[in-house]
């Protein structure tokens, strides 16, 4: 099924690239919505199982294959209000819906994928259709910004590809060649440490370019900051959730041989050094786009640093990411809005949004609130909870230093959000009022309810999808 | 006869970090394909006969042929001038590549691994960092391509030493070296050379927090 839904979705994209017509590509783009949920059903009617040989429809891929057709409604409604906007030419809107379409595809396949090759083919694909959405705008920023990505994926997708090739010499001890998640957690008990090692920091590294973590985070930023809105919605939620799957499902092996401390060490430095680096930017930026990413950044160390605490870290970890995908993506969805007022990106031009656009104000003080981790936000539930995987696997220096970092972010990010919101524009004058619509803000209170609701109610069927996409962690 | 080719190869590197000219990168990118070629003959001696041919053809067309050719003709193109502009002396330079090796070398102690040539992990790990460090000293755009490049070569390297057991390692790596090379060659050949006249990394910074 999945190949078929590959094929498809490929067709569609393909239908998209050549099309001209106006009506035509938004129809297009409606049909993926369909087939894209389609699938999204069928895997879920078809849990536990294994199908067209490289890929497994186990729980933590439905979750985020989930997430994933969530975020993509609002983001295909919002990058075609984004193009009818900026009266686009009909080659450059059917390049930017077919990249969004391979995106999607490539992300959701990611997922599902029970092979770390095939997970990897599949990242390199997420990095030839980012790099047409970042290039959308065609002048010189969107250029460096492009480049930047298309470089440093190029290094890291390379990175992991060694990664691999070390992750193969370890198997040899366990006289085997089949590099697929199950085979290796089968045979991790006869994996060989030294290679084991080396495997970790290559494919780590090399993820850490898609999950935006030290050392390789600055592709992203620059990409989320160039990408259209609606584009970095996806490269700042969805597409950080790759990285996760690829680096969480490696980890899952690892932590079952002798290497499970060693790895842990030097994860939880890189996310540590993560949430670091973020405080440092946040104070100082005033590109609100750049804001929202640094922010993404933070929480990804928040998630790494509860995978390495394990416990109810893990159980935390996948529902933090979870929720952050709802909520990074309804702020980045609100920035285009913002924009439209200001027409600006920097912090220094904007003020008084709530007197201009009460709707989209609401949307950027609960989606601050949410970002921060403020009760009411679900987001609060799943830090308490990593905070308290750390106290319980006796983290204290990394918690009290995050819980410090993490004030700081607060204060940083909260002073931006709330000079927007209520504060007249530092550097320039009131502008007239001229606010998109308010039901375009109506998809962003969605998703972030979403968030408020998975955080506080969940479901029964959410909350064992969550422990069974953990279960295989000592 | 493939150590001797590898070693060459080791050789190639401390050319290329004291090298001046862009067109020597080049010709040494070229000659450093030569050799993985002659060294995939050697060493895939068990792996069947369409897919050897498969990874010789990508050698010697794609890495030898094509790849030098196409950074010559960037070069031209975009009136690139063909001094390399290191950060660093040459002699100094030429100390760190040597620190790289020599630390390969000794981190290589370590494997006690009947399965795999100590001196692929050698070579293959010595190519991607002074690959890695020819990015992060080059001044220029065309050379951060160019260390790419080399980069590349090293993870070739290393695909070839698990080669014999699992050939689909190698046909990945060189999916990943035409897929890599080709977007960013193509990047570059339509646009960066274009926007940004004299291809200095300095003008690659105005995405910026502030």
């Amino acid at each position: 099924m999945t190949l078929i839904y590959l094929i498809v979705a490929l067709g569609l994209s393909a239908g998209l690239f050549l099309n001209r017509n106006r009506r035509a590509a938004y129809l297009i783009t409606t049909l993926f919505l369909l087939v894209q949920w389609a699938f999204t059903l069928y895997v879920g009617f078809h849990l536990r199982t294994a199908d067209s040989l490289y890929f497994t429809y186990d729980a933590l891929g439905f979750l985020l294959l989930v997430t994933l057709s969530v975020v993509a409604l609002p983001a295909a409604l919002h990058s075609a209000l984004y193009i009818e906007r900026h009266q686009e030419t009909s080659a450059s809107r059917g390049i930017y819906l077919g990249s969004l379409v391979v995106l999607i595809t490539a992300i959701g396949a990611g997922y599902l994928a029970n092979h770390i090759a095939v997970v990897w083919i599949f990242t390199e694909i997420t990095t030839l259709s980012a790099s047409a959405l970042i290039y959308h705008h065609r002048n010189k920023l969107a250029l460096e910004g492009t480049w930047k990505y298309v470089f440093i994926c190029a290094l890291s997708i390379s990175f992991v590809f060694i990664g691999i090739l070390f992750l193969s010499l370890s198997l040899h001890y366990a006289g085997s060649t089949d590099l697929s998640w199950a085979n290796l957690q089968a045979n991790s008990a006869s994996l060989d440490p030294f290679w084991l090692k080396l495997a970790w920091l290559f494919i780590f590294t090399g993820f850490t370019a898609k999950l935006g973590l030290v050392p390789m985070f600055t592709a992203g930023i620059d990409a989320k900051d160039t990408a259209p809105g609606p584009a970095g919605a996806l490269l700042a939620s969805v597409l950080m959730n790759l990285g996760f799957v690829g680096v969480f499902r490696f980890y899952t092996v690892v932590a079952h041989t002798s290497l499970h401390h060693w790895v842990g060490v030097v994860t939880g430095a890189a996310a540590f050094l993560s949430v670091f680096v973020a405080a440092a930017y946040m104070i100082r930026v005033r590109n609100v786009k750049r804001m929202f990413a640094y922010s993404g950044v933070e929480h990804m160390g928040l998630v790494m640093l509860g995978v390495v605490a394990g416990g109810v870290g893990y159980y935390a970890a996948i529902l933090h990411i979870i929720l952050h995908a709802f909520v990074k993506s309804s702020l980045f969805f609100q920035y285009n809005q913002l924009y439209r007022v200001y027409q600006s990106k920097s912090i220094s031009y904007m003020g008084g949004y709530f007197r201009i656009a009460p709707a989209g104000a609401l949307v950027l003080l609960l989606g601050f609130l949410s970002a921060a981790a403020i009760p009411p936000s679900g987001m609060f539930v799943s830090e308490w909870l990593i905070f308290r995987s750390l106290l319980e696997a006796r983290l204290i220096l990394p918690l009290v230093g995050v819980a410090l970092l993490l004030t700081m972010i607060l204060w940083a990010f909260g002073r931006n959000i709330f000079r927007i919101l209520f504060l007249p524009p530092a550097m320039a004058e009131m502008p007239p009022a001229s606010p998109a619509p308010a039901w375009e803000s109506a998809s962003q209170f969605i998703l972030l309810a979403l968030a408020v609701y998975l955080g506080f109610f969940p479901p029964d069927g959410f909350v064992d999808l969550i422990r069974e996409s953990v279960s295989l962690l000592p | 006869m493939a150590d001797v080719l590898l070693i060459t190869f080791l050789i190639t590197l401390f050319y290329m970090a004291i090298a001046n000219r862009l067109m020597t990168y080049v010709k040494v990118l070229a000659f450093q394909g030569v050799l993985l070629f002659f060294v995939v003959f050697i060493q895939l001696s068990e792996i069947n006969l369409l897919n050897l041919v498969l990874i010789l053809l990508e050698t010697i067309i794609f890495k030898s042929v094509a790849v030098p050719v196409f950074l010559a003709y960037l070069l031209r193109r975009n009136q690139i001038t063909r001094e390399a502009e290191p950060f660093l002396p040459n002699f100094i330079s030429l100390l760190i590549v040597t620190a790289i090796v020599v630390v390969t070398f000794l981190l290589s102690n370590y494997i006690h691994d009947t399965h795999l040539d100590k001196l692929f992990f050698v070579v293959a790990l010595s190519t991607l960092f002074t690959g890695l460090y020819l990015i992060a000293t080059r001044r220029k755009i065309i050379t951060h391509v160019m260390g790419y490049m080399v980069v590349e070569n090293g993870v070739f390297v290393l695909s070839l030493a698990v080669g014999n057991e699992m050939p689909m390692l190698v046909n990945l790596g060189i999916m990943l070296d035409i897929f890599a090379s080709v977007l960013i060659l193509g990047i570059f050949l339509n646009k960066i050379g274009d926007v940004f006249r004299d291809v200095d990394v300095d003008q690659l910074s105005n995405l910026k927090d502030i």
